[in-house]
């Protein structure tokens, strides 16, 4: 896509049109939630709040993958990267998550082996160039990065790796929204993770919208991307309609990607997963198949039993279900701050707490 | 000299100390008083006011697109310098070079610095080089430090902006801290993106002869436009309003910055300045430094404003309104 494309998604002029439509549609207080933190993010970063209506209260939901990580999964990344002769490869977005007592960032201060990759295939690389080595990647995200770590399974396999392991600590969306629906949440709609659906499809989402009879969007991640999702939200709840509209249609299809999910699906076992706050969702996780199980982190070394703690106090789980927003928690600001975080929802770059530390002030509307 | 390499009696002060000293450093160097070889630099003052700073260079690659460890350490102290409203005159090179140095690589380093010294019209009078053994520090750390003299009718400070002052960058904000993050990790991108390391001390002497009541002169290099904005704010208690729209970022940069999540607003700049100008000579610093090499793409940012004092917002390109606050710990990229 050239730039002059992606300007319109970004045009003022279209950005006020579309919020104008929203504010003469929206008849009544309608809750929306982002389940994605990217979307999360861009809303902060834009000013969207600023340009919607008070009937309309966007909350974030548990779309940021560092976030919904489990503590005993956050504590097994610190054991292994004490592991002697082990080169731990993580994503940023991890180094600075608290585990119960330590993070990957005070490890490697320790002088333990934690390296900073941009892709899993960099993890592959280190394995390849040091064979004395073991390489354990962190396998954390979504449907969005899972099929990238099952590719790179199949390349180690492919190599002959023998020292090339991946921790799969990756969820999938769909079964996370069922259960948040199940819960006591007031939700009206939701705006549907872009990337996600780039791989999953929009059909994906279409037995929760016959389930709940909700309202969804799926978005992409420009501003005007984002009002217009949210204007079909606020269309379709007021029309008494609930249905998944795509609008961004640009980027995902009906199936998504093929290839993607083969690779998923042949890499990886559905299995339940403990999402943090949102405890143990059935068939959330994906585990790697016995196939492919020398790989495995999780079986290749041993680790300590779960005695893993949450911080007390943290109110992570009502934040990603959204029940509360930060401010809410009395942590926020006080206890809980980027450099010093008691959760990973105020580290994470997609994290809801630290969205509102970072762009969230007294001033709104001021301009 | 024989070694190819960096021997850790390069740094033992006998033989090779003054081997290395008298034949890379000193001819690249070249000036009167360095040459005096006392233990300190000896060097006839002015009366008025005297700007110093020091900094210390550990960039990992030492070399990159647009410069490498050396020029960087002399154009980031220059700039401290002339950022003060000093007009930069002296430095003093500190070297840490690790055991197992290629020499080649040193004497490109040296080249560098004497040539961006040399450009920037400043001397390097005097210096000090420690070897440390294999492992000690990562091939070569630079110190720098400097001073240069004030003219009497400058006063800047970061406390001293004023509502109704207008917002200067001197251009695209982010070149040299996505420049080094490629570069450190090996992404490779189709487009040229380059550091924009470079001395700033010209402009800074025209802005100032143009508009010699600037109130602020700093330039944002690590923390980025965000953070230094932010400081400025805080220290001179006023707010600021800033334009998105109006920030300079080439789109390349934006492009990585957009796929691994970074916010060009927090990325460190090595050749760019914020000015903060009393509104009826902010015309006259802008063109000053339009007609700069490096200030080709300066434009008005914002302005500050008495309200929400202490407190930097950002009216978005669409429209609305965020924060902009400090950035805290380093921007790490993101997961999806």
């Amino acid at each position: 896509m050239s730039y002059q494309n992606l300007d319109s998604f970004r045009d003022p002029e279209v950005a006020k049109t579309l919020s104008g439509l929203i504010a003469e549609s929206c008849q009544s207080p309608m809750r929306i939630m982002e389940v994605c933190g990217t979307h999360t993010v861009s809303i902060f970063r834009n000013g969207i709040r600023d340009m919607l209506p008070e009937d309309i209260t966007l909350v974030s939901g548990p779309g940021c993958p560092v976030c919904v990580t489990d503590q005993k999964e956050i504590d097994d990344f610190i054991q292994l990267a004490r592991k002697k002769n082990v080169i731990l490869a993580t994503f940023g977005d991890l180094m600075r998550v608290p585990g119960t007592q330590s993070s990957l960032q005070k490890q490697r201060a320790q002088g333990r082996k934690v390296k900073v990759v941009y892709s899993a295939f960099d993890a592959l690389t280190l394995a390849a160039q040091n064979p004395k080595k073991k390489i354990v990647f962190c396998g954390v995200g979504f449907e969005t990065t899972a099929p990238t770590v099952g590719a790179c399974i199949l390349e180690a396999d492919r190599q002959g790796l023998k020292n090339f392991f991946i921790y799969s600590a990756h969820k999938t969306v769909p079964p996370a929204l069922d259960a948040l629906m199940s819960m006591d949440t007031v939700i009206d709609g939701f705006m549907m993770p872009g990337h996600v659906s780039v791989i999953i499809g929009a059909d994906a989402y279409l037995p929760l919208v016959e389930k709940f009879s909700i309202p969804c969007a799926i978005a992409g991640f420009e501003p005007n991307d984002i009002l217009a999702s949210i204007l079909t939200l606020v269309q379709q709840k007021e029309a008494g309609e609930s249905k998944l509209e795509n609008t961004y249609s640009r980027a995902v299809s009906p199936v998504g990607n093929k290839k993607a999910r083969e690779v998923m699906e042949q890499v990886f076992d559905r299995v339940d997963a403990s999402w943090r706050g949102l405890g143990v969702i059935p068939g959330s996780g994906l585990s790697i198949r016995e196939e492919y199980e020398r790989f495995d982190a999780s079986k290749a070394f041993e680790l300590p039993p779960a005695r893993s703690a949450a911080p007390k106090g943290c109110i992570c789980g009502a934040i990603l279900t959204g029940k509360k927003i930060p401010p809410q928690c009395p942590k926020y600001k006080i206890e809980c701050t980027p450099t010093d975080p008691l959760g990973p929802c105020m580290v994470s770059s997609e994290g809801t707490c630290a969205a509102y530390y970072r762009y969230h002030g007294a001033i709104t509307k001021v301009y | 000299m024989k070694d190819q390499s960096i021997l850790l009696d390069h740094g033992s002060g006998g033989k090779l100390s003054n081997e290395l000293i008298n034949s890379i450093l000193m001819p690249a160097f070249d000036n009167a008083i360095l040459e005096a070889q006392e233990d300190g630099a000896i060097i006839p003052v002015n009366q008025g006011r005297l700007a110093f700073s020091t900094d210390t260079f550990v960039v990992d690659p030492i070399f990159f697109p647009g410069g490498n460890i050396g020029d960087l350490a002399v154009h980031g102290t220059v700039n401290d310098v002339a950022m003060c409203g000093g007009v930069p005159q002296y430095l003093s090179v500190g070297l840490i070079i690790e055991e197992g140095f290629e020499i080649s690589q040193l004497k490109i380093i040296v080249a560098s610095m004497a040539k961006a010294a040399a450009a920037a019209g400043v001397r390097i009078v005097t210096g000090d080089t420690k070897v440390v053994p294999k492992g000690a520090c990562d091939k070569i750390f630079i110190n720098t430090s400097g001073f240069g003299f004030i003219p009497d009718e400058i006063n800047l400070s970061a406390s001293l902006a004023k509502p109704g002052d207008r917002i200067i960058l001197s251009g695209n904000m982010a070149d040299h801290g996505v420049t080094i993050l490629t570069q450190r990790e090996s992404l490779e991108f189709d487009a040229p993106i380059q550091s924009d390391s470079a001395a700033l001390n010209t402009m800074t002497a025209a802005m100032l002869k143009a508009a010699p009541g600037i109130h602020v002169l700093r330039d944002p290099t690590r923390g980025g436009v965000g953070t230094t904005l932010c400081e400025i704010a805080k220290k001179s208690n006023i707010g600021m309003k800033i334009r998105e729209k109006d920030l300079p970022v080439d789109q390349s940069v934006m492009g990585v910055c957009d796929l691994l999540g970074l916010d060009p607003l927090y990325v460190a700049n090595e050749g760019k300045l914020l000015a903060i100008v009393p509104p009826e000579q902010a015309e006259a610093a802008l063109e000053a430094c339009k007609q700069d090499v490096h200030g080709k793409k300066a434009r008005f940012i914002g302005e500050v404003v008495a309200d929400h004092p202490g407190q930097v917002v950002m009216q978005t390109a669409i429209g609305g309104a965020r924060m902009v606050d400090m950035l805290t710990g380093e921007q790490l990229p993101r997961i999806c």
